[in-house]
């Protein structure tokens, strides 16, 4: 079994330096690059030149690339090479922020959604079962931003319950922060829960098809008894693993949310890198995310592993 | 408190389509007594079985008459009585033990599962009682038995521990369903014995399910026979064996002892087996699934391969097929090696070998017609035209007993023995010299079988074609085989012709194998146990 989850590891690792290539690789045959933007259209070819020279862009690509991989690792991305601020430090903390927005948003959706459809299950067909399906469709259906515009236009203009600007600052209590992000953590709620929901039934009453589920039945246990004991932890696996790939949503799949709500976070910053063309930017965000999704995708395939019996009791 | 344990009247089960699966079945089962259900598949056994549990597959509902239990009218109970009746005065033992325990827990917590849900036993209470159980079953290290998962034991052994659990809250009634069909005949008579003991020290009453006569001739007091869900015959066991009343049960009851007799002789040896396998091995990773076998297979001749589960049967087939790499010996057709691999195999050395598996159901692509599936080889090894194969399919069907309009026809509309007979066609379309039947009537009744064996034996006597033919049944290969080979842990540890095999001086392991297959006589298990002690003491 060690073998196995060691291997998982490994493929993680394997894969994020795969994506590091490949962000490299993009961000380097985008058209344009920093010198350009900063020195706009009227910039002669020698002005470039230089200054191209000066930021070390003239150098072979895979040079840059190791030299970046190298210190990127160590957490070091440079300095954004629009405005000459050290990357991390402005990256740091809205990664904390980011990462807040998701978690609070998680600790409302995870559970929601994998009780809700826990319940579902149980209710099969039923009116619970239904209502559920029919609502969580529903937040899936509309663009995110819609669904923020429209919490706004009730929670915030109309009945002035939740600010409408979710921007926070480092000096902001825990509570007023909670409160402040509000809206935009319900938004991703709502965005996430539908895939979870759906999955998590589903699951279950995939299982609950299985001979040893009648055995349950047979056995004369009541139905929840049966789904929460026989039913949900033979479930676990693909409940778990779509619960990682939304929670990596949560946090690489925020940007329009941070804008519409203006808040500062990972996905904001990396936005505004693009349309600055400031690459070291770019790239260290995409790395970020790309981190964060392996990185929760190999946890649930961890994860995954260790609830299998099989796996974990070898005969 | 009457004698009367359990009453069935009238019952009937329909499918939500109205389809009547259980017609109007009465029944009476007294305290201590076991009646055996016997027929084929969709005769409703399984179905009346869960009924008296006043329990309905999806898909089916019980739509008419009383169940009793110990006086009481099960059906009129709320939801939640009749939940708490089940497992605590009727219990059920399930098929397949592997299908039917959950992977995910161990089992000393689903044999405890049902005592405390049911608020009989404290925790502690059911640990010494199943421990008690286990002790009484047999089971290896009791004590530590059930810190196991599922899959950490064996099916023999797990067949008993749902046992155990259905036994768990000392229920009146067993329902036992099919028990020790999903076994191997030696593994068989170990829990068909220590069944038999549990009922009649515990004082049970039963309901035991099964299409076996041989088997129910061993533990049940009388037998009732079921057909399309209607009551055949009922009677004590003795006179259902002997003195059959209707003409269904004599049929099945003749159908079952005529497997036990030789009914061919081995053909002369030929100069130029069609098929010679000689010294093969294979492995799947260090296991070695076929070990320095040896084995051939001439014109117009069955050679019968037996052996139990995990024997190495099947491997033998994919080796010859090339779906299992050979590391070492040869596999000939007509004198020419053929290729370790199926992979690079040309298309003549594939047209010769033909595959029949044991589980048409799976073995037929669902969504193309019976004409599509057997026209496909016909066009792909003979380059034929379109109207060709159609004619040519048309024969085909012809020849395995099929009407030729079946060819527009989906497989999933058609029952079991018919999609098989398609697979032997199919078969055939390539006109092969050999093929190998891996198990072919194992998932079929009696009867169907009884009609497969005979058609494959009719398309050998007009075709001349060779069959290598896998199968546990010892049955079928004294029906069918010209000659036989044992196999034991991917060894052949016996082989020659089957009259041969089939008397003294036997293989110590053949010989166990013969006198584990259940025969027609109720007194046949007491027989074998009594003679296994002495043997021992």
């Amino acid at each position: 079994m060690f073998r196995t989850i060691a291997i998982r590891i490994v493929l993680g690792l394997l894969t994020l330096f795969a994506v590091s290539v490949l962000i490299f690789v993009s961000t380097e045959i985008l058209p344009g690059d920093v010198a350009s933007a900063v020195l706009g259209q009227g910039a002669t070819p020698e002005t470039l030149a230089v200054f191209r020279a000066e930021l070390g862009l003239d150098r072979p690509a895979y040079t840059r690339y190791f030299e970046w991989f190298f210190k990127a690792i160590q957490g070091d991305f440079g300095v954004a090479m629009t405005n000459k601020r050290v990357i991390i430090e402005t990256l740091e903390p809205r990664f904390l922020n980011t990462m807040f927005l998701a978690g609070y948003a998680a600790l409302i959706a995870v559970p929601l959604s994998v009780g809700l459809g826990i319940v579902a299950a149980i209710n099969e067909g039923k009116a619970v079962d239904k209502v559920a399906n029919v609502l969580s469709l529903m937040t899936i259906s509309v663009p995110e931003f819609f669904i923020a515009y429209i919490l706004i236009l009730f929670l915030a203009v109309q009945y002035d319950i939740f600010p409408s600007l979710s921007t926070v600052f480092a000096d902001m209590s825990f509570t007023e922060r909670l409160y402040v992000a509000a809206l935009p953590a319900a938004t991703l709620t709502m965005l996430v829960m539908a895939h979870m929901l759906r999955m998590t039934r589903t699951s279950v009453l995939s299982i609950m098809s299985q001979p040893y589920i009648e055995m349950a039945f047979l056995k004369g246990l009541s139905r929840s008894h049966v789904i929460l004991r026989h039913a949900l932890p033979n479930a676990a696996a693909p409940i778990i693993s779509v619960v990682a790939l939304n929670l990596a949503y949560l946090i690489v799949g925020v940007v329009v949310i941070e804008v519409v709500f203006v808040y500062p976070g990972v996905g904001q910053y990396m936005v505004d890198g693009v349309s600055k063309r400031d690459l070291p930017v770019v790239q260290a965000c995409g790395l970020i995310f790309a981190g964060a999704f392996v990185g929760l995708n190999t946890i649930a395939d961890v994860l995954a592993i260790l609830v299998n019996p099989r796996l974990r009791n070898p005969r | 408190m009457t004698d009367t344990i359990l009453k069935l009247d009238n019952l009937r089960v329909e499918s939500l389509s109205g389809l009547v699966i259980v017609d109007n079945v009465s029944l009476e089962l007294k305290r201590g007594e076991v009646l055996g259900l016997i027929g084929e598949s969709g005769a409703g056994k399984s179905t009346i079985g869960l009924a008296s549990m006043v329990y309905a597959r999806a898909g089916c509902r019980i739509t008419g008459g009383r169940v009793e239990i110990d006086g009481d009218s099960i059906r009129d109970l709320s939801a939640d009585d009749r939940r708490k009746m089940r497992g605590q005065r009727i219990a059920y033992i399930a098929q397949s033990a592997a299908a039917s325990f959950n992977p995910a827990h161990r089992l000393i917590d689903q044999v405890c599962e049902m005592p405390i849900e049911h608020g009989l036993m404290t925790a502690a209470e059911a640990k010494a009682w199943a421990l008690e159980l286990f002790r009484a079953l047999d089971l290896p290290n009791p004590d530590t038995f059930g810190e196991r998962y599922p899959h950490q034991v064996s099916g023999g052994q797990l067949q008993r521990a749902m046992a155990a659990m259905a036994m768990s809250c000392k229920p009146d009634i067993l329902v036992l369903d099919e028990p020790t069909t999903a076994l191997d005949v030696t593994t068989q008579i170990e829990v068909l014995a220590l069944l038999k003991k549990l009922i009649r020290d515990y004082n049970m009453a039963a309901l035991y399910i099964t299409h076996d006569l041989a088997v129910v001739a061993q533990v049940a007091d009388r037998i009732m026979v079921l057909r399309h869900g209607k009551m055949v015959e009922l009677g004590a066991t003795e006179q259902i064996l002997l003195h059959p009343n209707q003409e269904y049960t004599a049929a099945l009851v003749a159908d079952r002892k005529a497997s036990d007799k030789i009914a061919v002789e081995a053909p002369p040896e030929q100069a130029m087996p069609l098929l010679s396998v000689s010294s093969a091995t294979g492995v799947y990773g260090t296991f070695k699934a076929v070990n320095n076998v040896t084995i051939t297979v001439s014109r117009s001749e069955t050679v019968a391969v037996v052996g139990e589960s995990g024997s190495g049967k099947s491997s033998l087939a994919r080796l010859i097929v090339g779906l299992l790499p050979r590391t070492a010996g040869d596999v000939k057709l007509n004198g020419k090696s053929l290729l370790s691999t199926l992979k690079g195999r040309d298309r003549e050395d594939l047209r010769q070998i033909q595959l029949i598996y044991q589980q048409p159901d799976v073995a037929l692509n669902p969504r193309q017609t019976i004409g599509e599936i057997i026209g496909r080889p016909v066009a792909f090894y003979f380059n034929r035209s379109p109207e060709e194969v159609k004619t040519r399919v048309a024969e085909l069907l012809r020849q395995v007993g099929l009407p030729e309009d079946y060819a527009g026809r989906l497989s999933t509309a058609l029952s079991g023995g018919q999609k098989q007979r398609v697979c032997i066609a199919r078969a055939l379309a390539a006109e092969p010299q050999i093929i190998i039947c891996d198990e072919p009537t194992s998932a079929l009744d009696q009867l169907v079988a009884d009609d497969i064996l005979k058609l494959l034996k009719r398309l050998q006597d007009d075709l001349g074609v060779g069959y290598l033919f896998i199968t546990h049944d010892l049955g079928i290969v004294r029906r069918i085989a010209h000659r036989t080979a044992v196999m034991l842990r991917g060894e052949i540890i016996a082989q020659g012709p089957t009259a041969q095999i089939f008397s003294p001086p036997f293989h110590p392991y053949t010989e166990n194998l013969l006198a584990s297959v259940p025969e027609m006589r109720t007194d046949w298990l007491d027989e074998v146990l009594a003679k296994r002690s002495g043997a021992a003491a």
